[in-house]
This record gives C-alpha cells, structure tokens and sequence, in this order.
C-alpha cells in the first residue's frame, strides 16, 4: 500500500464485495471457540460448501462473539437478511445448517440461540444474538470488529473503515491535534488505574525530540479477565493502528507490544497482523507518504503478573527481572531504555481509531461526566451467561448480572460481585445499583479494574476468596520491597488461621493495620493494592469473619477444618449405612435408632452423607 | 537421535539452533527473555549447561540470567513430563471449582504440584488465570484445551494421554 489513494480503492472494492449476493458463514475462532471445538465445525462446513459446490457462500473465521458459554457459534449471514445465530454447534449440526438454511431457505429453528436474560427465560422467537437483551443493553466501540471481521485479513479490517483513522492523523492532523482530539474524548486507561489517555501522551509529547517509545500492554494477568485476549484475537488491527497515531502524536518511532505468553492464539494473529500491516505500508518508512517511520516490535511476558505493572513491562522488555522503579520519574519522562515513553493498555487503544476518525465527540457522548465511553467486562463465575460484555459507563451493576447475565443459575442466591482482580473488592447485593464509573467504585471500597467481573453466590466463602486473592498476590510479589514481600504473607498466614478455625478477635484488628501500612508503603500497584480484597470482605461481610473466628463455623460450607457433619435426628431411621462405612469410626449407634457422629473422631470425609438414603446427614 | 525430555547436551543440533538464533537476532542483552524461550522450546528445560551458553553468546553474566530464569514463572530448571497439565485456578475458575479438580488429578497421578510421574508422562501445574474463563472450570495439557472440566471427566481424559503412541505431539 504505497498511497492514500489505494486504501479508498481497497475499501470500495471490498465493501462492493461484501455487500454482493455471497452468502457469509462466521464461526467463532477465538481460544474459546478453539477449546469448545469449533475447528472441527469449521472444517465440517468447509467440506458440505464445497461438496455442494455453492460458490456464493464463504466460509470465514472471527473472533470472540461473546457468549463464551455457547461456543461453538456459527453466524448465518445471508444478504438483505437480518444474520441468524447458531449456537452450541458440532460438525453434524454444521451439515444441517447448511443443508435446510443455506441451501433450503428455512432457519433451523432449534439450533439458534437461547439466552436468559433479565430473569425471563428465552424468548425462542429470537434467532440472532443481535435481539438478545445481552445484546442490546450493549455498546460495541473497542468490540467493534470482534465476532464480525476476520481477525487474520486485513482487507477485512480496511473494508470496515481500517486505517482510515491512521490516514487522517498522518495527512490532516497535527500532533498536537491528535493529543487535543483524546483529552477532548475523556477517554481513561482501561487497564485499571483510569489515568486520563490524552494527558498521559502530552507529557511524552512534552519532552524534547529524541527516541520515544510507544509500549502496549497486553499482559492481561488479572484472573478473571479476558477483554484484552478478545481484541488481540478479534480485531488485531485496531491495536496496531492506535500505536501508530500515538507513535505520531508523541513523537515515537517505534512501539512494543508486551503480550502474555499463555496467550498463543493472540501472539500469532498479532504477528500475522504486524505482517500483514508492513507489507501494506503502514509499518515502516513514510508511511503514507506523510514522512513519518514506524516500527512495531512484540514482546513475549514469561508468566508474571507483576510484569503488568507499567515499569515492571519496561523492565521485562529490557531482559531483566520484571521489578518496578519508584516514580517519579514516569515512563513519560524516563521510561523503556531510560526514554520518554508512553504504556497504554490493549482496550484503551482500541478506542483509539474511532476517536480519531469520528472526532471526540461521539465517544464523549457515551457514559458519565467523568467516566466516558465504554467498558468491557469479562463476566465469569456464578453466573449463567458467561462471557464479553461491552457496556456504557454508567450502567448499573445490576443490569449487567441480571439482565445481561441472566442471573445466578441454579437457584441459587446472589452474594457478591468481585471486579479489579486481586487489587480490586466485592460487591454485595446491596450496591447493585451503583453505577459503572471510576470513581463510584473506589467509593464502595472496589475498583474498576481491567474489567473481570467475577460473580459469587452463598456456596462461595468470602473468607476464603480473600484467602485465594492473597496466595496469589504473596507468589505474584516481586519481592522488591519489605511492606509487600513480607507483609502480604503475613496478612496471607493471618487468614489461614482464620480459616482453619484458629483466629481469634484481635487478628481483625491486626487484619486492618496490616492492609493499611501496606497499602501506603508498597512500591507498586500490586503491593499497593493486595489488600484491598481483605478491606473489602472485611466491610461488607464482617459477620462472616466473626462466625469464623468466635463461632469456629464457616456459613457457606467451604472451609473444610470448620464443617462438621451432622445426623439429623428426626430424618435417621438407624439404618447403620454410615456407620458401617465410616473410615475412622466415628459413628454410633443400635440398628432402628438415631445414630450419632463424634466430632473428636470425624474427619469431615463425607462418605455417611454420601451413603444415607435418607438425607439426614449434612455438613455446616 | 536420542531424545530424553527434549534434552541433550552436547549434540551440535540444538546448540547450534540456539546460538544461530543468539546470532541472527544480534545478540541483544535486552532480548534474554526471548532466549530462554527459545532455549527452552528447543531443549526443554535450562539447566545451568544450557544458560552457560547464552552467556557465553551474549556476555550477560551468569548470575544474572540465573536471575531471571528463577523470576519468571514460564521457566524451568528441571524437566517437565512428556504430557503438561496445568489446572487454571484463576478466579473464576476457583469458584466453579477448580481446587477439586487439582485434587483429583494429584490422587491419580499421585504426584504434587510442579512434580513429575514415575515414568515421565505427566507433569503438573497450577497456572494463573488462562483467559478462558466463560469456559470455566479450564484444564490444559499440552496446547490442547479442556473447558467445562468436571472431576468425574478427569480420569478419561488422562486416559487419552496414556494410550497415545507417541505422546505430547
């Protein structure tokens, strides 16, 4: 591509083509898609296409759809037709497919999508996800391309307005212009913090012309957060050109993308992409013709989660331990090779294209006063619809569980909403109504996050999820500094105890002062924010601790040294069935009387639960 | 040639690829991750042997790659099994489960968690969160990945492994 004039004729040509009597078959190849088989459908579709020779029908892969839970997903998008969803595919359904709808015309009815949403079971008149409520409560902008193009064609990418941002930027923008459009949008970084995009690359943009460095991260080490793997899979491209415009904004030649290892599928499009994007021209020398350089670099993360920290990335890039530095001085000012540098996360530069090409506006028309445009949430855990959601900021708690979500399935009851990973909180059912913004999270004692919304209901044990939060932050913990290193692992054996029934009352206090001294004498986001799962079980759900620690009971029947199993007198017939199958003996009783167990001999194994017919032993 | 959990020193083949990889990409100190990464694709753990020739290579100071290869979690200094497993115990997968699943897979194979079985089929991991997580609970062996994973599936699943002629391809 040597020329602004060849990206108009790319973009007609394809358009003209996608808008012609072909016939297009999506199927969901993102890792979720992989994992739940969608290769297989892939191929089986591919083979009744060909075998039937139906010339007009193309058969593509995309990326994330977003309803994990239904992979595989097939789309049905036929032209002048509104695109019928397929879900749960396997290679025999595949046959089907395109036997009765492709060929015969007539949708199969019982293979299209199902979805609970809003506490209503599924409407089955529904057969495109487009019509689903977990559809429409939702704003695509960073999703934009996801589930829709072919994340490994960049002619895909051009046809829906690819690069056309970049062009702008290049041919009628000014750097300045460029940085004046982002913090006109109010867009923030999505990778947690939410420091306002535009400012950030001022302060590079600031410093005197040199070497400069544009870094993205996509290191994604949040458990439960999978947002930014669904745009590196889904629509590579986006990411690319949003570090281009920013290398030209702040004066930066050359850009790294820091990208997880255990994402393989994610690094291979991206080198595809990268590829793909130089032989094009828009990577590389006087791109465009505008006199501008760009080259983009990747690289790989060796699995830790520190390394998500911006100058822990730095560090990593620079082939040493993934520490971090204090700061002052930042990255913008000295950061990757001591250079002016400016780290965005993977969903804050997505954003990036159509603020350029669209103007601010648009974006600044989305959301709250402070909180602009949209967040992706990856919604997991206790909840039925799992999946990627990308919603206005300002929408509520609630609509994204119950009405996006579906609820908790099972019948079982809400208790807690956990967002920002391990540096973030949960949420109790009593703040589901707060809306989604930076600043009303921190308020009820969470945080934004990068975004994975982790859903929990009474089976799950907040003692033992800020137990769980703090093994990880204690083997994640560089080691650097003391307050982290040593008194992460303190807090960690605090909770142990607490779990094993063998807190007591004074360790809630010693609890508090820990986290607080933690919080303000780490060296970085990671220790700085370690102890925010603790504060924030600690103040939504007091009551649990005490039963834990004064009570030597775990409410939820999770905390395996503090259940004790327990004969019901009124349901046991004296059958002798536990008793005969007791390991250690612990169970006696005459035959046709009540039997009893003897928590001295017990060891909670389960088995006589297990045996009686009669449902009369329990555990609590 | 002989293979032994991917490693054998001293044959020129593999030392050579690494050094060619060491060469071609300019022997940049800032690319050490890279190296071990590609040392450990090709040779399937870093000893001390196979660090010594990256510094040899590169002039990066022994104790200084002994560092890093000890920092990152990615890395390792002993072999892994021909067949890795790694139980996802990410948050959304913990809640749906994944402690018990661990369990089970740690009684049939009677190994711990970052051990190895007797005969070098299996190895075992707990991993940080693998981004799959609407598929939660989530096992991996190998590349291949196993969503929705429940306890009572895990037995049939190891089975696989067991009777493929030539495992971990």
């Amino acid at each position: 591509m040597e020329s602004q004039q060849e990206l108009e004729v790319v973009k007609t040509c394809k358009c003209a083509c996608r808008g012609t009597s072909d016939t297009r078959i999506t199927v969901g190849l993102a890792t979720c898609g992989i994992a739940a088989g969608a290769r297989h459908v892939y191929d089986a579709l591919l083979d009744e296409v060909k075998k039937r020779c139906l010339d007009n029908v193309k058969v593509m892969q995309t990326g994330c759809i977003g309803v994990c839970r239904l992979e595989p997903i097939v789309e049905v998008i036929e032209p002048g037709k509104k695109k019928v969803t397929y879900v749960s595919v396997t290679p025999d359904m595949a046959a089907r497919i395109i036997e009765q709808h492709v060929v015969g015309g007539d949708i199969v009815k019982e293979f299209t999508v199902r979805l609970d949403t809003g506490g209503e079971t599924a409407d089955s008149a529904i057969t495109s996800i487009a019509d689903t409520e977990f559809y429409d409560k939702q704003r695509r902008i960073a999703l934009r391309n996801c589930g829709i193009i072919d994340p490994e064609s960049i002619e895909d990418y051009i046809a829906t307005g690819g690069y056309l941002a970049l062009k702008k930027a290049l041919t009628e923008m000014r750097p300045a212009d460029i940085i004046d459009t982002v913090k006109a949008s109010g867009l923030r970084g999505r990778g947690g913090a939410g420091f306002p995009t535009g400012a950030k690359w001022s302060f590079a943009a600031a410093e005197p012309p040199g070497q400069k460095y544009i870094c993205c991260n996509a290191d994604e080490g949040d458990p439960g957060a999978f947002m930014d793997r669904a745009v590196l899979e889904g629509d590579p491209h986006s990411v690319i050109e949003a570090m281009i415009i920013a290398g030209y904004a702040i004066g930066a030649e050359e850009g790294y993308i820091y990208v997880r290892a255990e994402y393989p599928v994610a690094v291979s499009r991206l080198k595809i992409a990268i590829k793909q994007a130089e032989e094009h021209g828009f990577i590389g020398k006087n791109i465009l013709d505008s006199g501008f350089d760009f080259k983009l670099n990747i690289r790989l993360g060796a699995g830790a989660f520190v390394c998500g920290e911006e100058t822990a990335l730095m560090t990593s890039i620079e082939g040493k331990r993934g520490e971090p530095h204090p700061r002052p001085p930042f990255p913008a000012v000295k950061g990757l090779f001591q250079r002016p540098t400016v780290l965005n996360n993977v969903e804050t530069f997505a954003n990036i294209p159509m603020i350029i090409l669209e103007g601010p506006e648009e974006f600044a028309s989305v959301g709250t006063e402070k909180s602009k445009g949209t967040k992706v949430f990856a919604l997991g855990g206790k909840i039925k619809n799992t999946g990627l959601v990308e919603i206005p900021m300002g929408t509520t708690l609630r609509t994204i569980v119950e009405d996006i979500g579906g609820g908790v399935p099972n019948g079982k009851r809400f208790k807690a909403a956990q967002t920002g990973g391990p540096s973030g909180g949960c949420i109790p059912a009593s703040h589901l109504d707060t809306p989604i913004e930076y600043e009303s999270l921190v308020a009820i004692g969470s945080m934004m996050g990068s975004g994975g919304l982790i859903i929990m209901d009474e089976d799950n044990c907040m003692v033992d999820i800020a137990k769980f939060f703090l093994e990880f932050t204690v083997d994640e913990s560089c080691g650097k500094c003391a307050p982290c290193r040593i008194g992460t692992k303190r807090l960690y054996e605090i909770l142990e105890k607490i779990t094993e029934g063998k807190g007591e009352m004074e360790d809630l206090e010693l609890l508090e002062e820990l986290a607080v001294h933690i919080k303000e004498n780490s060296l970085c986001g990671l220790g700085q924010t370690a102890p925010n799962p603790v504060l924030s079980t600690m103040r939504y759900f007091k009551d649990e601790y005490i039963a834990h620690i004064r009570d030597r009971k775990c409410p939820a029947g999770v905390c395996k040294a503090l259940l004790k199993h327990v004969i019901d007198p009124d349901k046991c017939v004296g059958c002798g069935m536990c008793a005969k199958n007791c390991p250690t003996g612990a169970i006696t009783g005459k035959l046709k009387e009540k039997h009893v167990i003897h928590t001295d001999k017990c060891i909670n194994c389960g088995v006589c639960a297990e045996k009686c017919k009669f449902g009369a032993i329990s555990k609590g | 040639m002989a293979k032994t959990n991917g490693l054998c020193l001293g044959i020129s083949e593999q030392e050579a690829r690494l050094k060619d990889y060491i060469e071609k990409t300019g022997r940049d100190p800032s690319l050490l991750l890279s190296y071990l990464q590609e040392a450990q694709e090709i040779f399937g753990y870093l000893p001390e042997e196979v660090q010594v020739i990256i510094s040899k290579e590169t002039g990066i100071p022994l104790a200084d790659i002994y560092g890093v290869v000890t920092f990152y979690s990615q890395f390792t200094l002993v072999p892994k099994g021909r067949n890795s497993i790694s139980v996802c115990l990410g948050t959304a997968c913990y809640v749906k489960g994944a402690g018990d699943i661990l369990a089970r897979i740690k009684e049939l194979l009677n190994i711990e968690v970052g051990g190895v079985t007797e005969d070098g089929l299996f190895s075992l991991d707990a991993t940080r969160c693998v981004g799959a997580c609407g598929l939660a609970p989530v096992v991996l062996i190998n590349k291949d990945v196993y969503p929705k994973m429940t306890v009572d599936a895990v037995e049939e699943v190891l089975k696989k492994y067991r009777n493929k002629e030539e495992p971990g391809e």
